[in-house]
């Protein structure tokens, strides 16, 4: 960091209003030569706003830009953020799954440049191995983007924005990049993005991922409510003090966990020899309101666990036993799963969980639609009466039942789905990823809900997740997977996240030398 | 679902700004603009041509001679809201009219039992179609081209491709004779059968599952939805009402002949898109539709009227279903706010 250098970009009391709503209120960022500057926040914090006007996707409704102490009139034209030296990867990273590695690394010089008679596919692709080689990425120019890994695709996306930058490093902007990646990718990631920072390119880093911003930032700004609530430098802050000025408020301590009498009590549930696409002979048992997480790598079938108990992929063989009913599960559709208690979560809440077109109310009523309906009609205004309590009930912010889904933030809907389907009274909650893309302050009322409702209704829960840290802290339990088969479980005090990550390698270790557990 | 008519995208995990709330005048413009273009128009036209245009007759023809056309609509809106494409409707429509006459004229069946018969065979081919896309997961917009050109085909087989007059006189009484208001009792028949489907689309649980089925497939399984099923039985009530406008087609012209209903299709897809655009903007409704389909021959009517050729009419009406379609993507677009 260069203290006698202007800022690469200088943002001043940027403001932008959607409605009634002020997103943001007069922000100032600044980003210094070769940084890496975090930017956090909860969902609907302003983030994403603030990168879309600098993308020049947005007008701003007033703020100054300058760009190596030269000021930039804003709005941005769209495109223009090229040739002011910034460079974007969005969390969908723009990739064409269709098309090769090499044209989607040479699309924006291949769409944009001079017209060109020929293009000669044999230089391209020697230029893009030596790109590559330059970054120490080793992926294949011919394969299609579809076949890649998530990791390499995330590569792919970074090396192409970097080769966009201009000499003097410019501005990299990633976007919460690492929401899909594993942490063995995120890693490679990290390495990548050093790299890039040591060679002069300032990096605006974007994220609700506190680990991973203490990780790779110099400094972090954080915003709340559209506000910038400041900018700390990034070794020299607690958590703790990161995570207050994130939601305004200390965190609530959660209701400890009481793992040996969850495994006192009876076993209300069992599964017995699933089998299924990617998972072999997997059997587990759960006591009565125990909160069971399940995990493992990328890969090791313990994401496939709750829809195969759902009956929403389906299994080769198993059975459920669910107190004193079993079921078959090759046989178990998501209907007949609903009549036997079950309610699932799922991880893709825009094309599993929810229809972001139509109102909160009846995303929510879905799951109660006859609890409505007399012999005849559908009593919508006692459904939007009772929706809008149950909405206040579970804070899902803002209450208006009648609001289309797709306005709330991703920690709103999440309540909103939890809301739908805890008021089923279910026997036995699968959930899957519950907090992927939910903010902190949601995460934990969405946790403590699920605690409390465990408890007080004996509920059982098996939640699959890859997020170590948050299973140490809501499951009484954790079964690892490793190669679709369950390797161990780690109960109560020992499930921290650390054993859990040691573990989940253990498992793949274990089985790469032939070991079965 | 590369085809679906309306299929709600969601924001992902990102975080979405606030949805701007829109005034209520906006709403209310958007809910009632067709309309407003309706009236303007029967006032513009009545203004050029106060002795043919502003008649009783002339109304009285506009809304009689459509009311085949607005039970089609009404028949292919319950697919739609399904997610699925009925292009068989008008075939369908031609073979229920064709099946009726055969029955009632060269067969000597009572006119009930004809009737009946027809309705019938509506059934049967909406069963069929239900079973090829929903239990064989086959693109609807393939099998109901298909079945419909298959139907068109057993049409011209049966009739000898001759038109069949002579339907029993009790029939052509019941549908375009007897008047209410000066109005064909058809046309009460059309405005019952919306008021029907208004009632299960709005006030059923089924028609809050026909939504969900339609605009997330995925969403309605995983919350309890028989899918299949709900397609299934979406395509088979789109076949019956089909036949209904068959019925009333016989009934309007006392004969039947296997091509001149085929020529519906088109308006009938253009009424309902357009009609997803008014009263209930986003969805197909069956009020907007009734609207949309008397608004569209009004002003062909009224163009006519004024000397314009008959061509006005395809011009008219296909215009209308891209219009009618790229309003609706723009009202569908501003539902799911795509984190602004």
């Amino acid at each position: 960091m260069a203290d006698a250098a202007p800022p690469r970009i200088a943002l001043r009391g940027l403001s932008k209003h959607f409605g009634g709503t002020l997103a943001l209120d007069h922000v100032d960022l600044d980003v210094l030569p070769g940084e890496v500057h975090g930017l956090l926040g909860e969902n609907g914090s302003g983030k994403s706003t603030l990168i879309k006007v600098m993308a020049g996707f947005y007008t701003p409704d007033g703020g100054e830009l300058a760009v190596n102490g030269k000021p930039v009139a804003l709005p941005l034209h769209p495109g223009q953020f090229r040739s002011v030296g910034m460079s974007f990867v969005h969390q969908d990273l723009g990739l064409v799954d269709s098309l090769s590695v090499l044209e989607n690394l040479r699309v924006a010089e291949i769409v944009n440049s001079q017209p060109r008679w020929r293009i000669s596919w044999r230089r391209e692709r020697a230029r893009a191995r030596e790109t590559f080689k330059r970054y120490g990425v080793r992926i294949n120019p011919d394969a299609a983007v579809g076949d890649l890994k998530p990791v390499e695709r995330g590569l792919l996306a970074i090396v192409r924005a970097m080769e966009e930058l201009p000499g003097d490093g410019g501005l990299l902007v990633l976007d919460e990049p690492t929401v899909f990646l594993p942490k063995e990718a995120v890693d490679r990631l990290f390495a990548l993005v050093r790299d890039a920072a040591a060679r002069g390119t300032s990096v605006l880093f974007v994220s609700h991922d506190l680990d991973e911003v203490r990780e790779i930032t110099d400094r972090v700004t954080v915003l709340r409510d559209g506000v910038s609530v400041g900018t700390v430098t990034t070794s020299e802050t607690h958590e703790t003090r990161l995570i207050e000025m994130i939601i305004g408020r200390q965190l609530a301590a959660l209701s400890p966990a009481a793992p040996a009498e969850a495994a006192q009590r009876p076993i209300a549930m069992s599964v017995e020899g699933l089998r299924g696409e990617a998972v072999a002979d997997v059997s587990f048992r759960v006591h009565e309101g125990e909160i069971v997480g399940i995990t493992g790598l990328l890969g090791s079938g313990f994401e496939q666990i709750p829809y195969l108990l759902y009956g929403a992929h389906s299994a080769a063989a198993g059975r459920l036993q669910l107190g004193d009913a079993a079921y078959d599960l090759p046989r178990l559709t998501p209907s007949a799963a609903i009549a036997a208690g079950l309610a699932l979560i799922p991880s893709d809440r825009a094309n599993d969980g929810s229809v972001a077109s139509l109102p909160v109310a009846e995303n929510i009523a879905l799951a109660v639609l006859d609890k409505y309906a007399t012999r005849l009609t559908l009593q919508r205004r006692r459904m939007r009466r009772e929706i809008g309590q149950l909405m206040r009930d579970f804070d899902v912010r803002p209450d208006d039942p009648t609001l289309p889904y797709g306005a709330l933030s991703g920690g709103n809907q999440q309540k909103a789905l939890l809301a739908k389907w805890l008021q089923t009274q279910p026997r036995l909650l699968l959930l899957d990823e519950p907090t992927q893309g939910v903010d902190i302050g949601a995460r934990q009322q969405i946790f403590e809900r699920i605690r409390v409702t465990a408890r007080e209704t004996g509920m059982q829960v098996v939640c699959a997740s890859s997020d170590y840290e948050q299973l140490a802290l809501l499951c009484d339990r954790v079964i690892i997977f490793g190669r679709g088969r369950v390797w161990l479980e780690l109960v109560g005090a020992e499930a921290t996240k650390e054993r859990i990550i040691e573990q989940c390698f253990a498992a793949m270790a274990a089985e790469t030398v032939g070991v079965v557990a | 679902m590369s085809i679906q008519p309306r299929k709600g995208t969601a924001p992902g995990a990102q975080e979405s700004a606030p949805a701007p709330r829109r005034s209520r005048l906006v709403d209310l413009t958007e809910r009632y603009a067709l309309l407003a273009v309706w009236a303007l128009i029967i006032v513009i036209f009545g203004a050029l041509k106060p002795n043919t245009f502003l008649t009783g007759a002339n109304f009285s023809t506009i809304f009689g001679s459509q009311a085949v056309l607005v039970v089609l609509t009404l028949a292919l809106i319950v697919p739609l809201t399904a997610g699925d494409y009925d292009l068989s409707v008008a075939a369908t429509m031609t073979m229920s009219a064709m099946t009726l006459a055969i029955l009632n004229v060269n067969e000597g069946w009572p006119l009930g039992l004809a009737i009946l018969a027809a309705l019938g065979v509506g059934a049967v081919i909406g069963a069929i179609n239900g079973t090829l896309v929903a239990l064989l997961g086959i693109e609807s917009l393939i099998v109901t081209l298909g079945t419909s050109t298959f139907i068109s085909g057993v049409v011209l087989w049966i009739s000898n491709s001759n038109t069949i007059s002579g339907i029993a006189q009790p029939l052509i009484n019941a549908v375009v004779v007897n008047r209410i208001l000066g109005i064909p009792l058809e046309f009460y028949y059309g405005l019952a059968l919306a008021l029907v489907l208004l009632y299960v689309f709005e006030f059923m649980p089924i028609g809050r599952r026909l939504l969900f089925v339609g605009r997330g497939r995925s969403v309605a399984r995983l919350s309890g939805i028989r899918v299949n099923r709900v397609r299934w039985g979406a395509l088979l009530v789109s076949g019956v009402i089909s036949a209904l406008a068959g019925v009333l087609y016989a009934g309007t012209l006392g004969s039947a002949d296997p091509t001149s209903g085929l020529s519906f299709l088109l308006p009938a897809f253009a009424a309902a898109f357009l009609g997803a655009t008014t009263i209930m903007p986003g969805r197909f409704n069956p009020i907007g539709s009734i609207a949309s389909v008397y608004f569209l021959v009004t002003g062909i009517t009224g163009l006519q009227l004024l000397g314009v050729q008959t061509f006005v009419q395809e011009l008219f009406y296909g215009g209308a279903l891209v219009l009618a379609v790229g309003l609706s993507q723009l009202a569908r677009r501003r539902d799911a706010p795509q984190g602004e």
